[in-house]
Order: structure tokens, then sequence, then C-alpha cells
């Protein structure tokens, strides 16, 4: 019983692994192994580890499905929480150097108009700054900062507020 | 206490005017506004404006008492007496009985008439009195041809303005302004209005799906200077209204924004990021396309705005932590000194014509409300109370300061008194507008 449970990990633990191998070979989307960048794919073949490297792949997928960062007001500060999607993004434009991405930055409605396109540049410099440090190339990156001009939530609360203090990625 | 102080006179002007000549494009009804006296009115001047004389064939062409009522209403100043309390309707000195004024607490006295000379030409006279005293303080004949006579209307206004008040009238300049409109497909429309001070005429100069902003006179009326996300990226643009040409003159990479003319007309200053992501002051030479960098601080620089002498600029930093004015000398080089000390947020300068006196979007306590400060001295006055007012702009004269500011989720034009005593709002009747900019004297 046991034995058989063994062998159907491991069985489920190889096709997972080749399924996460297959989809990063061919095409250049978002779903890419961050491992091929750091050498350490060697050891992650077969035995338990694999089972964390399925789930890390799922991980990096999910964190590369993140395209927003969000910011406190007047900062342009990343917070912790978005260290891990920017890591993960990052590494996918290392490993794909001819991906394009635009970093488009906003700010909340408060406060002058032209002051907040100066807020959402810098925190879509802050955001390229992490990017190029996880190997992305300054050649895929640009930036636009549309200031309040463009909220993603249209009320004037703390809510709306939160939603709009933020940089989108684009990928292109 | 809100008294909608216009509805009737504009109402009966759209009628004749449309009815004579159409001259109303639909957008000046679109966009037309309403004057809401919001606050002051208790200070207001009583002023009766009566309805004009009126000698020609057919209805009268014009109702030029009702606009200059209407525009005096607007700077908050004066409270024009409503025309069905008036007692008698001279049109003429020796009609005028002061008892009659006095009864009904009015302090100055205007009548006029406009006579048609021929098919096409038009005689307005006024003469306005003081009640108080019981004598006439000036007089004035003006002709023009029929299309003129809502110009001729503001002419008159212009002249009481400054007899009553010692400001000259700003009631025959031309605002700016952006809408936004949100289209049933959930797009957005931007546009980029200009019309009268009074909010007629209403003119789009430029349209987009991607946002415009910053618009900025040229100092001879001629041209605005604006920003465009047309393509997804910012540039500036510099558009001359009557021919509706418009060059793009900044397309660089990263920021192009903040345009503002030089008082001579021939620099704009701007702000830009290019290489380095930071936001710097530039002036550009619209002739020989010189660019000249004139700040260099790793903090955000922005809002730049020429002083009247065209030797400093003025703007806005967060260098020292939060957004705070500065002022910097146009020749490259020079540092930069910090003019506001007074509260956490600063932005946005705009100087006075005398060149004393900074309007800022003044933060604190998580609201933004228009604040003036003396440049000597760096006293600051807060003179709204909304929550959220931006985009300050002097008018002309100095007397007066336009500025966005939001009701009910939408926003909205307003004025205040340099003083901070009088208070309007120019309640658009369609639409979500903001970032006024007051146009200059017009040129003879």
């Amino acid at each position: 019983m046991k034995n058989t449970l063994l062998i159907l990990l491991a069985a489920l633990t190889l096709t997972l692994t080749a399924c996460g191998r297959d989809k990063t070979q061919p095409d250049t989307s978002a779903a890419t192994d961050v491992g091929t960048s750091d050498g350490a794919l060697t050891d992650r073949t077969g035995g338990s580890g694999a089972v964390t490297e399925s789930a890390l792949d799922a991980e990096t997928r999910r964190r590369l499905s993140e395209l927003v960062i969000y910011f406190d007001y007047d900062e342009a500060d990343i917070k912790p929480e978005f260290n891990a999607m920017l890591q993960a993004h990052g590494r996918n434009l290392a490993a794909n150097p001819n991906m394009q991405v635009r970093l488009e930055g906003h700010a909340d409605e408060r406060g002058s108009r032209e002051y907040n396109i100066g807020l959402g540049e810098r925190r879509a410099q802050a955001v390229r700054r992490v990017l190029q440090l996880q190997g992305a190339g300054a050649q895929q990156l640009t930036t636009v900062s549309y200031g309040e001009e463009r909220p993603a939530a249209s009320g004037s609360d703390e809510e709306s507020w939160r939603l709009n203090r933020r940089v989108e990625l684009v990928y292109r | 206490m809100v008294r909608m102080l216009r509805t009737n006179a504009r109402a009966g002007w759209i009628a004749s005017a449309a009815a004579l000549c159409g001259l109303l494009a639909s957008v000046a009804e679109a966009q037309g506004f309403n004057v809401v006296i919001s606050e002051g009115s208790e200070a207001a001047v009583p002023v009766a404006i009566v309805p004009f004389g009126w000698q020609g064939s057919g209805p009268p062409a014009f109702d030029v008492a009702g606009v200059v009522s209407a525009d005096l209403a607007s700077t908050g100043r004066f409270a024009p007496v409503p025309t069905r309390d008036m007692v008698s309707r001279p049109t003429q000195a020796q009609q005028v009985n002061f008892q009659d004024w006095r009864l009904l607490k009015t302090t100055y006295l205007v009548i006029g008439t406009l006579a048609e000379s021929t098919a096409d030409n038009f005689a307005a006279t006024f003469q306005l009195f003081d009640v108080v005293q019981g004598q006439s303080l000036t007089s004035f004949r003006l002709e023009a041809a029929r299309g003129d006579l809502r110009r001729v209307a503001h002419r008159i206004s212009d002249m009481v303005f400054e007899k009553l008040t010692g400001f000259p009238g700003v009631f025959s300049t031309q605002i700016a302004y952006v809408s936004e409109e949100r289209r049933p497909d959930g797009t957005k429309q931007f546009r980029l209005i200009v019309s009268d001070a009074d909010g007629e005429n209403a003119n789009k100069i430029a349209e987009s799906s991607q946002p415009l902003l910053s618009p900025a006179w040229s100092p001879d009326a001629r041209r605005i200077a604006y920003v465009s996300f047309e393509g997804g990226v910012s540039g500036v643009y510099v558009q001359t209204l009557r021919s509706g040409t418009r060059e793009r003159v900044s397309s660089r990479a990263g920021v192009n924004s903040a345009p503002t003319f030089s008082p001579d007309g021939r620099s704009l200053a701007l702000v830009l990021s290019r290489d380095t992501g930071n936001l710097d002051i530039h002036s550009l030479d619209l002739t020989s396309q010189v660019l000249r960098q004139l700040t260099t601080d790793a903090g955000v620089d922005t809002e730049p705005v020429w002083a009247p002498d065209g030797r400093s600029i003025y703007f806005t930093s967060d260098r020292a932590g939060g957004p705070q004015v500065y002022r910097v000398g146009t020749e490259a080089g020079q540092r930069a000194t910090r003019i506001t000390f007074q509260g956490p947020y600063n932005a946005r300068p705009r100087v006075s014509p005398d060149g004393k006196q900074l309007a800022v979007v003044y933060g604190e306590n998580n609201r933004y409300q228009i604040g003036i400060v003396t440049i000597d001295g760096g006293q600051l006055q807060v003179l709204t109370d909304g929550r959220l007012d931006e985009s300050p702009s002097f008018a002309p004269n100095g007397a007066q300061i336009i500025y966005a500011t939001q009701v009910g989720g939408r926003g909205v034009l307003a004025s205040v008194s340099s003083d901070g005593r009088f208070k309007t709002q120019i309640a658009s009747v369609a639409g979500n507008v903001r970032e006024p900019v007051w146009g200059p004297f017009p040129r003879p």
C-alpha cells in the first residue's frame, strides 16, 4: 500500500515536471520556468524536491498572472508583498529577452494633477529598477505615467484611492 | 444659502439669439454654465441692471441687461436686483427716480438702450449711476454688428466693474478647460474646450480617447499648449486657435508634461524625465528648439510657471519630502530657493499678474484646497473649503481665481476672489470638467 502510494506520487511528480518543462521550451508566454536562469535545475529532478519544484511552477505562474503593484499614499516604495511577484516577472523577462513590458504608473486623485504625473512616473521607475535587478534588460522596459487621469476605480474613498495608486505591467 | 441667479437671463438670451441668427452651436448649450452664488452674497453689493430700451423693428435684438447682470453676479461681488422687483424701468437719464431705487436698497443702477441703425449695425448706450449719491458715474456708446452684441454686453460689464471696483473687468476674456465624458460602452472621451469667461460660446479645440491635460494660454491668447496621451505616450502640443493647426513640440522618452508659455511667448517651460526617469524643469525655445535644463534635483520637479518678468520660474518639488513651491532663475545653472513653508502640501503654483502672490493647491488632513501665499513674507491664506480643489488660475485682473472642485462626484468649475471673500460656482449643465485656465486680456 505504502509502495503503491510512493509510485503514484513519483509518476505524478514526473508528469507535473514534464508539463512545466514543456511549457517553458517553445513559447515565450508569461509561464516561464524561473529555475532555468539560476542553475538550480539539476537539483530538482526526481524525489520529493520535484514536488516542490512543480509547486513553485504553479506559484510562479500565479505570480506572473499578477500584473498590478499597489503603493501607499505619496509613496513609490515597493511593499514587501510584491517582491516575489516582481522577482518572477524580472526573471521571466531575463529568460525571454525579446519580451517587452510597458510599466504604466498611476496615482490617486488627491492633490494636483501634474504632481500626480510625477508620482506615477516615480512608481513606474521603482518597478523598472526592481525588474532590472532581477535581470530584465533596460531595452525591454518602457514607462509611462498617467497620474490620476486613468483611475482603475472611480470612487472618492480610501478603497478607490488604494486601487488607483498602482503600476500596471503590460506585456506586449 | 444657494441662489440661482442666471437661469431666466440665460434662457431668454438663448431664445432670442437662436431665433435671430442660430449663432449658438449645440456644444455651447451642452457645455453652457449656470452661475450659482454659493457664498459671499451677504456682502454682495445690490445693483440694478434695468432691461435696455429697444429702438428697432421686431423684438429686441439682444438682452444686453441680462448678460451684464449675469456677468456682475458671476464675480460674487454684486447682487443684481430681479427685474420683477423693479418699480420703474428707466431707459434714459431723465426717467431715473433715485427714490425708487433707494427703496429697493439698490446701491448702483445701470440703464441703457439698444438701437438698430441699419440692418446689421447696432448702437448700445449705457449709463451707470450711484443711487446713494444720486449722480451719474459714467456713460458710454458702443457700436457693433449683430453677431457682436454679446461682446458689447461684456464690454459694458467690464466698464461697470472697473468703475465700481477699480479692477479691470475680465468679462471679455476666455477660459480653457478639460472635459471628460464616459460613453455608454465604457470608453472615455477627453475634450479640450475654449469658451467665454462665463462658459458661453464653448468650442471644442481637441478631442481624444486618451487623457488630455494641462492647457496653458500663450500671452497673446492665440495659442494653447497642452499635454496629450494619444498613441499611449505623453506629448506636449501647441495649437493655434484660429487656424486649428497644431504642432507636437516635445515627445521625448518618458514624461513630457506641464507646459506654460514664457511672458514673451517665445519659450515653453515644461517637464521632462528623458532617459533618467527623473522629472526636471526645462525651457524650450519654440523657434530655435534649444532645450535648457533648469533643475537637476532627484525629487519630482514639476508644474513650472513663469514670473511676469520672465526671469524666474516657480515650480513644485518634493525634494524636501512633501511637495512645496520653489523658484529658480531661467538662466541655466541657478540654485532653486524654497518659497512655501506653511503646511505639508503646497503644489501647482500660479503667479498673480503683479507677480507678488502665488495661488497653490494646499493640502492638509486629507483635504486639498486653494491657498494664496505672498511671495515675500510667505503667509498663506486658504481661500476655499472643498475636499478636492485643484488647478487654480488667476484672472488677468488678479481679482479672481478660477479653480476645479467636485460636487456630487462630478468635476465642476468655481471661482473665488483673491481675498477669499466672494465665491461662486460655475456648474456646467453636462459633463465632468476640470483644469480651468483663465486666458489673458484680449489684445486690441
